[in-house]
């Protein structure tokens, strides 16, 4: 069976769960050959096993964390050489679509980015896209070389699919352009001990009507009541009312959970962008003419600052 | 000696239009109104910036379109650029990704370059790979979606936000750099600029003029292949209620039906 290389996305050998998610999408196209670069490469290969990697190929050394992107891309395509593989698929982030490309130009290939399905097709893997903020869905085929895929969080379910996992160190040589972007300092994002904002299932997302930095308490209460991530729009975001790694929509994070709840957010093509593919969705907004209502599957036209308390407190009496 | 930035921009549908796929399955141009992609406008605003602060600098805008993209081109002039190229060729329609960092990465070495600046995404196509493809292709580091950007002394430095960390990132010119919209709000042009704009001037290029083969570009040489597009379907209309002092509990029994709670 054709072997198919994931690209590993981890900290410090904590396995993220888009990449686990990619372990299923490659099952239906080969043999899954996970790729695990930087410090605690080695340790991700019981979780990779557990979901079907069959070989872990593991490389660290200083320069994955001291240069941006390019030992990454030197080690990937050592890894594509060494397996020649049916497809390349790397988890959907800035930097994978980045590595993912230059892979790409190196080994003669074309690229898909952002699939949101991937499944096995007799010309070689059809990715689904989910295109123009998310009102048309395509299919697309890298007609050229080996394909190389992205895809987005949340794009399939991750399933336990035991498999050897046996790891062997890959030998990489990095190439002199590998050097060329310093990364001279690094302040890791603090946690908020919530979920990650592209891979929960429940985002709880708050808009210019949420008026105030103060008030993201209200939002963030629900939140977590429902043990959900909480989301911004950019008009909150830029009022400096939260994080800019919040902001959710074209120029944020693309999410699609199971359940997005919108705040005081009007729904512009922007935002919609960036959460147009979400399972269920609810909005809470004083404007009946609000685009957003257009998109949900249940509304209600009222002052956030009366309703979202009230549904907090519901949902905590409903737990106990 | 004189700082020579290329800023990369793109000639995108407009986000807010009714956006569809023509017969081929390209993006459909005729049916919304085209401009500068706006995240193309905080890559201008930066070079502006720099230029205006090195001792001698000059701005080039680049863009790889139709006709129309001339209009992108024009917009970035009034900004402040101070000329402009303009890459245009019949055999370039359906060009995908890794034919556009070609066909860019060539324009950028014949106009001659100390910097190129790029946006961090296009607005239609949205895979933000472009730069990191023009850095490969011309061999220089890429310094990419950066938050903040100075330049100083034949070094680039800036602050790229990622998922995990925020980086400080340095590299020796020459070099890519791709800015996101959080590096500042792009300026709008003034009338002098309107006016000034008219006389600046926009060269065209073909692809003999680089030295492309038709065959390297457009939908047959695209790596790539969309073999479907298909409209989604409109979500079904969902409940709507006006909360008259129970909207909260009435979307809590909604959400305890779905089995959220
Ligand atoms: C290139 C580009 C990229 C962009 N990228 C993004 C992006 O990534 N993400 C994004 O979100 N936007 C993005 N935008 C901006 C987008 O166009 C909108 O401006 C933005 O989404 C609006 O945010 P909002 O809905 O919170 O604010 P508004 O549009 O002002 O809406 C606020 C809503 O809150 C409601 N409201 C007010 N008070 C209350 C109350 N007390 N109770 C209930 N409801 C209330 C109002 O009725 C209104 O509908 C981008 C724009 C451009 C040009
Ligand atoms: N046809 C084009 N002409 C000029 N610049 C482009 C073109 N396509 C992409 N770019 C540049 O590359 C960036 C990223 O584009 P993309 O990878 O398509 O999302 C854009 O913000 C532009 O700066």
């Amino acid at each position: 069976m054709a072997e198919v290389l994931v690209y590993v996305d981890h900290v410090d050998g904590a396995v993220r769960k888009p990449t686990l998610e990619l372990l299923t999408l490659a099952r239906r196209i080969g043999e899954p050959v996970a790729v695990a670069l930087g410090n605690g490469a080695a340790d991700t290969a019981a979780t990779l096993a557990e979901h079907g990697a069959v070989k872990v190929l593991t490389h660290d050394a200083s320069e994955y964390a001291e240069y941006l992107v390019v030992p990454k891309v030197d080690a990937l395509q050592a890894a594509h050489e060494a397996v020649s593989p049916a497809a390349v698929l790397v988890p959907s982030s800035a930097e994978g679509k980045e590595i993912a490309a230059r892979l790409a130009l190196r080994i003669g290939s074309g690229i898909i980015t952002d699939a949101v399905d991937l499944e096995a097709g007799d010309e070689g893997p059809v990715a689904t896209q989910s295109v123009f903020a998310a009102s048309f869905t395509t299919k697309s085929r890298v007609v050229k070389g080996t394909p190389v895929i992205t895809v987005k969080p949340n794009s399939a379910a991750v399933e336990a699919a035991p498999a050897a996992g046996a790891v062997e160190a890959l030998s990489v040589t990095f190439s002199d352009k590998a050097t060329g972007t310093k990364v001279t300092a690094r302040t890791p994002r603090e946690s908020t001990g919530r979920p990650e904002l592209t891979e929960a299932a429940i985002v709880v997302s708050g808009g210019r009507g949420v008026n105030g930095a103060e008030n993201f308490s209200i939002i963030e209460a629900l939140a977590d009541s429902l043990g959900a991530a909480v989301g911004a729009s950019r008009a909150a975001v830029d009022a400096g009312w939260y994080p800019h790694t919040n902001q959710v929509g074209q120029t944020g994070k693309s999410v699609s959970p199971q359940l997005y709840i919108a705040n005081g957010i009007s729904g512009a093509i922007q935002h919609r962008a960036g959460m147009q593919t979400s399972k269920t969705i609810v909005a809470v907004n004083k404007d009946a003419e609000a685009p957003i209502f257009e998109l949900v599957d249940y509304g209600v036209v009222g002052d956030l600052f009366d309703v979202v308390p009230q549904l907090t407190e519901e949902i905590k009496a409903r737990k106990g | 000696m004189s700082l020579r930035i290329v800023v990369t921009v793109k000639y995108v549908p407009d986000a807010t239009g009714d956006r569809h796929f023509a017969d081929d399955l390209t993006v459909d141009r005729d049916d919304v109104d085209g401009l500068l992609s706006e995240l193309d406008e905080y890559a201008v605003e930066q070079a502006l910036q720099i230029a205006e602060d090195a001792d001698d600098a000059e701005v080039t805008v680049l863009t790889v379109g139709p006709e129309d993209a001339k209009d992108a081109l024009r917009k970035a002039l009034s900004m402040g650029a101070d000329k402009a190229i303009h890459v245009e060729d019949d055999d370039l329609h359906g060009t995908d990704a890794i034919g556009t960092s070609l066909v860019l990465a060539k324009a950028i070495e014949k106009a001659g370059y100390d910097l190129v600046i790029s946006g961090m995404a296009s607005t239609d196509g949205t895979m933000g790979v472009v730069p990191a493809l023009v850095a490969e292709r011309l061999g220089v580091p890429q310094v990419t979606l950066l938050s903040e950007v100075s330049v100083e002394d034949g070094t680039v430095k800036g602050r790229r936000d990622g998922d995990a960390a925020s980086e400080q990132l340095e590299a020796q010119l020459p070099a890519i750099v791709s800015v996101t919209d959080q590096s500042g709000e792009a300026r709008y042009p003034s009338f002098k600029g309107i006016m000034a704009a008219k006389k600046k001037p926009v060269e065209s290029w073909d692809l003999s003029d680089l030295d492309i083969e038709a065959e390297e570009v457009g939908l047959d040489g695209a790596f790539t292949k969309v073999e479907a597009a298909n409209e989604r379907p409109a979500r079904t209309a969902g409940t709507i209620v006006k909360d008259e002092g129970e909207g909260g509990k009435q979307l809590a029994e909604f959400l305890a039906g779905q089995k959220f709670i």
